[in-house]
């Protein structure tokens, strides 16, 4: 037995493992992309991002009903995607052991929203496993898969972006190396579970009412729940990783951390209260458990309203909420002091030197008297950054589109272009593009296709042709499937084109029937395919200070010391260690100042 | 030395993650439990990159409160200014001279102190500050890309720890071929911080 590191998403995909795990399956999304990443490097596991999370969720129930333990994983809003399927998984049943991993964000590091996932466990009534650190997520992933088993449920393992994202030490019993499983049974035929048609949901829903109240009496004597006892002046409830937090800032102090949030352990609950003076409750995010507990008739000393709703809690909102609430709490000297002020200017994130999205945005912007630009999720949103402005909306995953079509057929009287990567359009974005068709919407849809999934560090999807565990696939190339569902008016176009970018975005706009698709294809720097260049470099001569270059917003180009003699403005320069050679602001430059070294 | 905080601030590619894991890794071999934290998604473009790293017997939080750093270790010197307050009034500071211009910088809405200017509230606070020109001592190794090794050897002469345990841990992370390199760079980063120059 030796420990090592482990950040709780490869703890996760270790306890998967070591539960026997042989399908998995997920969409990437931060703070879930590791899971299966992990995984797919484990033998004897089937690993493979499908094109969205509905669609890994529907696999991996596949492989549960056939008998085999099976995994998906994703982020909190990634749940809204399979939610169809996720809230009828209780009514049939499982065979095999089902766990879905829902990684949520409180805090919203990079995400659209901070939803608290717990309350699909409750809508979907179905059991929520929530660790506190790596070693946990292996024990509670593993606890996760018996408990489907034994229960016939799909159980939730919630993990959030401080527990995804942090490392400690787990556990690595090598005795599990090499496991051995036996070839997957026959396929066992339940019509009675597995077609839910109305008279068999309705037979079925006392079941998972039965089973919900079966796994509550199991959590009240189980150890996923426990008590640790201390001073019963003070007793805290609480979960997850602000079990940690509330370690530190109560030590010393009872508490009773919740490892199962739903259902909640009511009998544990009622012991422990009745044992201590005050009941505080530290939650994250909604207060799911103090809102059950209150129903119970417990009296509570503090909960949400010293403990805050929105965003993350961190020892140090802990602390200050325990001190507002009146409880005797440690102080921690130096926290809260304020050094002198220095102006620190903001670092905001930014499409990288080389981005293929970079000649598509300046362009785009030239539009914004005239059009709308609904958008979508991906590196591509910073189009609605300066100094491009040029994206109006951002909802959810393929999005755009609908939204696009929506405006224009209310009767919008500017053009509408919806901006859209390539793994979003796969994601969600065929349907809403069907649609227009269907509906002889008048919209113009940019697929930026960069031939990865990039915002979440370099994923694999249909249009990349190369599967999670390495293989060779099947490439899905975009125009044709545009053609393919009926559009007329398709476009392919270079990346680092920007005189073609324009000659397509003009001849898309002109387009007065249908929709019409823009495919600009160039692939991320930070994949294989990219073809970096050597720098450029600025003639300081020719440069008459217009700022031209500087608003096709590259970091690799910054203002230089020296400036015009009439204008006072600063000419500019190219970082030589930053610039990848793309050309974009050489294109865009009017005096041709900007020139290929050598 | 049985427990501390570090907190290690950059910019997206730069390496901070890697230091961290190392350090996280440090705490562990030497008998402590260790624990670290990271920030990832949009901030690997180009933004804030943070990570706490925390060794006590038991560590509970695996990100520390606000102005309870120890040590701040900053690989580029705007970084070390923006996250200051999370330093104990008196904890130490390595900072690495890179200076990595933002874009809200570039494109002229706002500016970069001057770097004495940065470095004076360092001062302000910390008991040490270690000034380490993590680029050039990284080149001279042999390798620009070791600049975190230089970070860490730097901030190992900081800490009551083996040097010894730093340097296994770094020349274990890194690729076989790098090993030496790298080794060189934590050498020179550990040199520098204890030439009096440098504080």
């Amino acid at each position: 037995m030796t420990k090592r590191l482990l950040s709780g998403n490869e703890a996760i995909a270790l306890g998967a493992w070591e539960a026997g795990v042989r399908y998995a399956s997920a969409y990437p999304g931060t703070p879930s992309t590791e899971i299966l990443e992990a995984l797919a490097r484990y033998p004897g596991v089937r690993a493979e991002w499908a094109s969205n999370e509905k669609v890994a969720l529907d696999a991996v129930a596949g492989a549960a009903f056939g008998g085999a333990r099976a995994l998906a994983a994703m982020k909190h809003v990634g749940v809204n995607v399979a939610a169809d399927s996720l809230m009828s998984l209780p009514y049939t049943g499982i065979r095999g052991g089902l766990v879905l991993v829902s990684a949520d964000d409180p805090g919203a590091f990079s995400s659209q929203n901070e939803q608290d996932n717990r309350h699909y466990a409750r809508l979907g009534k179905f059991p929520c496993l929530e660790p506190s650190d790596s070693e946990e997520a292996r024990q509670f992933t593993r606890l996760a898969f018996d408990l489907s088993e034994q229960f016939e449920t799909p159980v939730m393992l919630r993990s959030t972006t401080r527990l995804s994202h942090s490392k400690s030490a787990v556990e690595i019993n090598a005795s599990v190396e090499g496991r051995s499983l036996e070839p997957l049974p026959p396929f066992e035929r339940r019509p009675d579970r597995y077609v839910i048609i109305p008279a068999i949901a309705r037979r079925r829903h006392p079941v998972v009412e039965q089973r919900l109240r079966d796994i509550a009496a199991w959590g009240d004597h189980s150890l996923v729940n426990r008590i640790e006892w201390g001073n019963r002046a003070i007793g805290v409830i609480t979960h997850g990783i602000t079990y940690q937090y509330v370690r530190e800032v109560f030590a010393g102090y009872s508490i009773l951390k919740i490892g199962m949030t739903h259902p909640i352990p009511a009998q544990m609950i009622r012991d422990f209260a009745a044992e201590v003076e005050r009941l505080v409750i530290v939650e994250e995010l909604d207060p799911i458990i103090e809102e059950q507990v209150r129903a119970m008739g417990i009296p509570i000393a503090a909960g949400k309203e010293f403990f805050p709703l929105c965003g993350e809690l961190t020892l140090g909102r802990v602390r200050e909420g325990a001190r507002a609430a009146g409880l005797p709490v440690e102080e921690v000297s130096g926290s809260g002091l304020k050094p002198e002020t220095i102006l620190v200017p903001p670092r905001p994130p930014a499409l990288c030197p080389g981005c293929p999205h970079r000649a598509f945005f300046y362009d785009l912007r030239r539009w914004r008297k005239t059009a709308v630009f609904p958008g979508d999720i991906g590196c591509y949103s910073m189009g609605f950054l300066a100094p491009f402005d040029a994206m109006d909306t951002i909802i959810s995953m393929g999005a755009s589109i609908g939204m696009a079509h929506g405006l224009k057929r209310a009767g919008a009287q500017e053009k509408v272009i919806a901006t859209i990567g390539d793994s979003t359009f796969f994601h969600a974005g065929l349907s809403p593009l069907a649609s227009a068709v269907y509906n002889r919407g008048n919209i113009v849809v940019a697929v930026l296709d960069n031939r990865i999934t990039a915002m979440t560090g370099g994923q694999h999807h249909p249009g990349t042709g190369v599967t999670l565990q390495g293989e060779e696939g099947r490439r899905i190339e975009i125009a044709p499937v545009a053609r393919a569902l009926g559009v007329e008016h398709v476009w392919e176009v270079d990346a680092w084109d920007v005189a073609g970018i324009n000659e397509a975005l003009k001849a898309a706009m002109a387009v007065e029937e249908g929709p019409a698709v823009i495919v600009v294809k160039g692939a991320c720097v930070f994949i294989p395919e990219y073809q970096r260049r050597p720098p450029l470099r600025v003639d300081a001569e020719s440069c008459t200070a217009c700022g031209t270059c500087f608003r096709v917003g590259c970091p690799a180009i910054l203002k230089s010391a020296e400036t015009h003699p009439r204008t006072h403005k600063p000419k500019a320069q190219i970082d030589s260690l930053l610039c990848t050679g793309c050309t974009v602001c050489m294109q865009v430059c009017p005096v041709q100042a900007i020139q290929e070294a050598g | 030395m049985n427990q501390i905080n570090l907190l290690f601030v950059g910019v997206g590619g730069q390496g901070v993650l890697t230091a961290s894991d190392i350090a996280a890794q440090v705490g562990l071999d030497l008998g402590l439990d260790a624990k670290k934290s990271e920030v990832h998604g949009f901030s690997q473009r180009g933004g804030v990159v943070e990570s706490h790293v925390r060794w006590a017997p038991q560590v509970g939080s695996p990100t520390a409160e606000q102005g309870t750093v120890d040590v701040l270790v900053a690989f580029e010197l705007l970084e070390a200014a923006r996250w200051l307050d999370w330093l104990r009034p008196g904890g130490d500071v390595v900072v690495n001279t890179q200076q990595i211009v933002p874009m809200s910088v570039s494109v002229g809405d706002a500016v970069y102190p001057p770097a004495e200017e940065i470095l004076a509230a360092l001062r302000a606070r910390a008991r040490r500050v270690v000034i380490v020109d993590g680029l050039g001592l990284a080149e001279q190794a042999g390798e620009v890309r070791a600049v975190n090794s230089v970070i860490l050897g730097a901030l190992s002469a900081l800490l009551d720890t083996p040097a010894q345990a730093w340097e296994e841990a770094v020349v274990r992370r890194v690729p076989a071929r790098y090993a030496e390199v790298n080794r060189a760079a934590f050498r020179l980063g550990r040199t520098a911080a204890r030439s009096p120059a440098t504080v």
